[in-house]
């Protein structure tokens, strides 16, 4: 009777924000099954895109389409995924450069055993069957040969 | 060219706990479990104190004697409510109130109803309407509102 209590607590934020013009182009693309990136005016290919040059902060307007193959820049491997997390599974989170960019985004690469993964191996998109203009219409991303 | 462009998306976010309320609160809750308030009184200042904490906030002392408080008191201050928010399923507008049970020195808050919002006054008589007792669990949802007293004054 002297027990002390205890029960799960969820405490949740339902924010919805708004992603302006880049990026919402960038988010309309990914729902038709194509990722752009724009080019800054160092002639480097942002991927995300962004609004704003990051050196001389003049707008930017030059899209490029890149991928869908990339490269994996960096990875850390996820034995145990949280509720939250695009995969149910064993996978890696991931720097991908994507073919035809200069930078590299973050997402997950579905490799199955940590053994797969390694920097410099290629990966390509897997997309979702049902897209929504959201980063995750691109469901993951897979190991790829060439 | 792309496709219609993205206006915004959806980020919640949440926040996974175990909450344990220490012992004290859960002595309160396993009491209200079985439909009875209890409050505890600080043996420095003898302020009758619920829901009950297991010390005094002025004293530092740890508060062990309960007391029995009865589902009746006194609304101390109250906020009408006329903004809804996600997840939310009481009719607007609704009123919140501080109500401080007979016997006890502090208030707590809880949902005030079948009264109209423009009704309520500081210094209102109010009683407790309890969901049936097969309802209960060790929560103060046991009570599902508080509700005007008529009494003879």
């Amino acid at each position: 009777m002297n027990e002390v209590l205890s029960a799960p607590h969820r405490l949740e934020y339902p924010y919805r924000r708004s992603v302006g013009p880049v990026l919402g182009r960038f988010l309309g693309g990914l729902r038709e099954g194509r990722i752009e990136g724009m080019r800054a005016r160092d002639g480097r290919v942002l991927v995300p895109p962004q609004e704003y040059d990051p050196i001389t902060a003049e707008p930017l307007d030059e899209w490029v389409a890149v991928g869908p193959g990339g490269v994996v820049v960096s990875w850390a491997w996820i034995a145990e995924p949280l509720l939250r997390h695009p995969l149910q599974r064993p996978f890696a989170w991931a720097l991908v450069r994507l073919d035809g960019a200069d930078t590299a985004m973050l997402h997950a690469v579905d490799g199955g055993d940590a053994g797969v993964m390694r920097t410099g191996m290629r990966v390509t998109v897997r997309w979702r069957p049902e897209r929504v203009g959201d980063i995750h219409d691109i469901e993951c991303f897979v190991p790829a040969t060439g | 060219m792309s496709g219609d462009p993205v206006r915004s998306i959806r980020t919640p976010i949440a926040l996974e706990y175990r909450y344990t309320p220490g012992l004290a609160s859960s002595r309160f809750l396993r009491a209200v479990a079985e439909g009875r308030l209890i409050g505890q009184r600080c043996p420095v200042c003898r302020k009758v104190y619920i829901p009950t904490r297991g010390s005094c906030p002025t004293d530092g002392v740890p508060t062990e004697e309960e007391v029995e408080l009865p589902d009746r008191g006194t609304v101390t201050t109250f906020c009408v409510v006329n903004v809804p928010f996600a997840g939310h399923a009481i009719e607007m507008p609704y009123v919140a109130a501080s109500i401080q049970l007979d016997g006890a020195d502090i208030a707590f808050q809880h949902l005030l109803q079948e009264i109209a919002a423009d009704q309520v006054r500081i210094g209102m008589r109010v009683q407790a309407v309890w969901k049936p007792p097969d309802e209960w669990g060790p929560s103060l949802e046991n009570i599902r509102h508080f509700r005007p007293l008529t009494e003879p004054s």
